[in-house]
């Protein structure tokens, strides 16, 4: 016990030196988003010109702090004065901030989004001087401000590679409770909580852990589940690139309470970094005596693998994963017996979402009545979410349960991206449904979420504009389903693939108008026959596009007529003889030597040999705006495609994109 | 890492880590060592996505096909590339320079489109930033559209 104790003074201590600095030091948040944004490049800048100019000045890697579309992020502590958090901070502006704020007396207003205290988000920090240059506090950003903070407390904010950071604010402190108050008593904790699993179907935890408990077995085990699979979900990953220590003292607490001597963690292949901050906290877990025989003098031994997962979706179904875990096809099996009776080889066997493992130490640390002071009746506590899609202000944020819809895409999302009306929310990726806007305040919570044909699913949240066609959304998810599915049971297996056929047909204006009737009987067949969770939901898109969407499938198929101007099929594109000065642009980029015409005359496009790809549209100037599109009774005319990517925030990754156009 | 039959899929990884790719030999060998079946490897191996039975191109190119892409236009970027190159997504270009892949999702939803070149995540990409990235990394244009 000494040993711990002793590293909580000297990381509390070392703590209290990184608030009261007297040298700068720069945070630049380097999670996935922050590097695909341009975070290296701004990191070795930064690094360079210290270096250049003998600065005496720190620079500490941080994870994701949420705002992805305001990446790279960095928060500059100078000492006497509010931290600054700085977002779009590329090479050039790292300079120009070290210069004319840390050097200088300028706050940078242009880029700061926000005063800081020193210990988060939650204190503001802003000063007079602050406030005077017109920056707020970053909690009342409006990305912040509508959000509450627990399970990403840490995120962005520490430096995930250091276990000190995660010691100093209060990390493993929950679990030692748990230590001494026994696994009855967490296990009561966690019941009175009413945490919900935050993988996709929210079965209350302490039932599934009560099941595990009460079947006699030598052997028990416990899995992190961060197969995080659903296309448009990132919680998981930033979770544990941010703060990978908060999932495993949850996975800690947890098989303390059950009894499980021994835990996995599956965790996607394609996340190389959460996989490196995975591997180096459970190396420190293990030098701390948080691992191994006998942890902190108690009698509990517990010890942790990472399994890497190898790329099929359906391993996040739980007897799937552990069919992949124990080396075999991650096909999944006929439950009862559930995992809790009969697992891992053939053991008791708990499997928890990674963000329901970071809400343990949270219930053990402040209680379960604090806990469940956020939330509604039946979804307690708070919930990640990954924004993205036609949403100005995309990236991961964290909100009470029964925030509605419209809080989270209007209010912290910004609204629509484009300017354009938004059609509809997307949430729980493949197994989800397709909200319409009309819902927008509908409370986001287990069973609201579920009455709207949809599930709350691992929180992954795609808001959708006019340019969104409901029968190419509910294709692309089928099609991402049928792919997936692993041929086990005929429901899931024949069913997706008809359901996909029909599908390609409307959306290829050969529908008939009883295919609408086929889609829906067929749905429902599949979401009733089949085996696992993937085969059960796979409908919700097809059944909730049917259900909100009607009219635009009825259009595709008695119009033949896309109105988003989506399916390539039922579009075609043409040249206003009235508008074209007959520049070439268009000829020279068709792929299919579809266009005719020669300098100084009106282009034609031949039907015939035209593929519907679009290149002519995106290189006709916008001062001419000649090639236009057809659609049944529709007609658009493209305004200036250039004006919309300006009016998108410039990020540095689009620049470094931008460089290559050259 | 012990070599019993339920550490299969780490073995496989480390040797797809080591080669590139899953070659006939490697498996023969792993079936020896293991004691099972190649059958029950190739079995294993083909039903996941991550393991590759060809030496891989020089460059591959991962098409991001999740949501948040596919609404900011990552369909079409992969049509566009598969244009390009002339070759289908899972396909290698005949020089061996280029592969096309799609790939799920990478995680990266609120900077879509993005697309995986050589591993390296490229935020906001664009069909007009096609060529240039191409031509970056070597592809020789043989008079598209010209």
């Amino acid at each position: 016990m000494t040993t711990l104790a002793a590293r909580y003074a000297a990381a509390e201590e070392s703590w209290r030196d990184l608030e009261a600095s007297r040298v700068p030091i720069f945070f630049v948040g380097t999670a996935t988003c922050g590097r695909a944004a341009g975070a290296g490049e701004t990191l070795e800048r930064l690094r360079a010109e210290i270096q250049a100019r003998g600065l005496d000045a720190r620079v500490i890697e941080t994870g994701c702090l949420g705002p992805c579309s305001l990446e790279p992020l960095v928060i500059v502590h100078k000492p006497d004065a509010p931290r600054l958090c700085f977002g779009n901070v590329g090479a050039t502006e790292v300079v120009q901030i070290l210069q004319r704020h840390v050097l200088g007396d300028d706050p940078c207003a242009e880029w700061a989004l926000g005063t800081l205290g020193a210990d988060g988000i939650a204190r503001g920090g802003e000063t007079a001087a602050t406030l005077a240059s017109g920056i707020g506090a970053f909690a009342d950003h409006p990305m912040m401000r509508g959000q509450v903070r627990r399970v990403l407390r840490n995120c962005g904010l520490i430096d995930p590679a250091n276990v000190d950071h995660y010691l100093a604010r209060d990390g493993y402190r929950a679990f030692l409770r748990a230590l001494k108050l026994g696994p009855e008593q967490v296990l009561d904790l966690v019941k009175r909580a009413g945490v919900r699993g935050r993988g996709g179907a929210g079965f209350p935890t302490w039932r599934k852990w009560e099941t595990c408990r009460q079947t006699a077995a030598d052997q028990r085990y416990l899995i992190c589940n961060a197969d995080e699979g659903d296309p448009g979900a990132f919680m998981n990953r930033s979770l544990i690139e941010s703060d990978p220590h908060a999932v495993l003292e949850g996975m800690l607490i947890a098989a303390f309470t059950l009894g499980a001597s021994k835990g996995y963690v599956y965790c996607r292949a394609e996340y190389p970094l959460a996989l490196t901050r995975l591997k180096l906290a459970i190396g420190q877990m293990r030098d701390l005596g948080l691992l191994g025989e006998g942890i902190q003098g108690s009698s509990f031994s517990f010890d942790v693998e990472i399994k890497m997962g190898a790329g099929a979706f359906v391993c996040g179904e739980e007897t799937a994963l552990i069919a992949s875990i124990e080396g075999r096809r991650g096909m999944p099996q006929p439950r009862p017996p559930f995992p809790a009776v009969s697992g891992l080889w053939g053991k008791p066997t708990i499997i928890q979402n990674v963000e329901t493992l970071a809400n343990l130490p949270l219930i053990l640390l402040n209680g379960p009545v604090w806990y469940a002071e956020l939330g509604t009746d039946g979804s307690k506590g708070t919930r990640s979410f990954a924004l993205a899609g036609k949403v100005k202000r995309t990236g991961l944020i964290e909100v009470p349960l029964g925030t509605t819809l419209r809080q989270i895409v209007e209010e912290i999302g910004g609204g629509s991206s484009d300017g354009k009306p938004i059609k509809a929310v997307q949430t729980g990726g493949p197994s989800g449904g397709c909200i319409s806007a009309a819902l927008l305040d509908l409370p986001v919570d287990y069973e609201s979420l579920m009455q709207a044909g949809s599930i709350m699913g691992s929180g992954g949240m795609i808001v959708l504009d006019e340019d969104t066609c409901a029968v190419d959304l509910a294709k692309y998810f089928v099609g991402f389903t049928q792919n997936e599915s692993c041929g086990k049971c005929p429901p899931c297996r024949v069913g997706t693939r008809a359901m996909l056929y029909l599908l390609e047909r409307i959306a290829g204006g050969e529908g008939e108008t009883d295919d609408l009737r086929r889609l829906q009987d067929l749905a429902l067949t599949v979401s009733r026959g089949s085996l696992c969770g993937l085969g059960q939901t796979a409908p919700n898109p097809v059944l909730t596009t049917l259900r909100y969407f009607h009219d635009e499938y009825r259009d595709h198929v008695e119009k033949k007529q896309c109105t988003a101007f989506v399916c390539r099929d039922l579009i075609r594109h043409r040249i206003d003889v009235e508008r074209c000065p007959g520049c070439t642009a268009c000829v020279k980029v068709c792929p299919a030597e579809a266009i005719t015409g020669v300098r100084g005359d009106a282009h034609v496009i031949d039907e015939a040999r035209c593929s519907q790809c679009g290149s002519c549209l995106s290189v006709c100037p916008p001062s001419y705006a000649a090639v236009y599109r057809v659609s049944g009774d529709l007609t658009r005319y493209e305004e200036v495609q250039t004006k919309k990517d300006k009016a998108r925030p410039a990020s540095a990754g689009v620049a470094v994109a931008e460089e290559a156009e050259a | 890492m012990s070599v019993g039959r339920e550490n299969l899929i780490p073995l496989l990884q480390e040797v797809q880590e080591h080669q590139g790719y899953l070659s006939e030999d490697a498996i023969r060998g792993l079936a020896a060592t293991i004691g099972i079946s190649e059958n029950e490897i190739y079995g294993v191996a083909t039903f996941y996505t991550q393991f590759r039975f060809r030496p891989p191109a020089e460059h591959t190119i991962h098409v991001c096909q999740g949501t948040a892409c596919h609404v900011r236009g990552g369909h079409q970027l992969l049509y566009d590339f598969e244009e390009r190159l002339k070759i289908k997504a899972g396909e290698m270009t005949a020089d061996n320079k280029f592969g096309l892949e799609r790939v799920a999702c990478v995680g990266c939803c609120a900077l879509a489109p993005v697309v995986l070149v050589d591993g390296m995540v490229r935020a906001g990409m664009k069909p007009k930033l096609i060529n240039g990235l191409l031509t970056k990394l070597g592809h020789k244009s043989n008079g598209t559209g010209s």
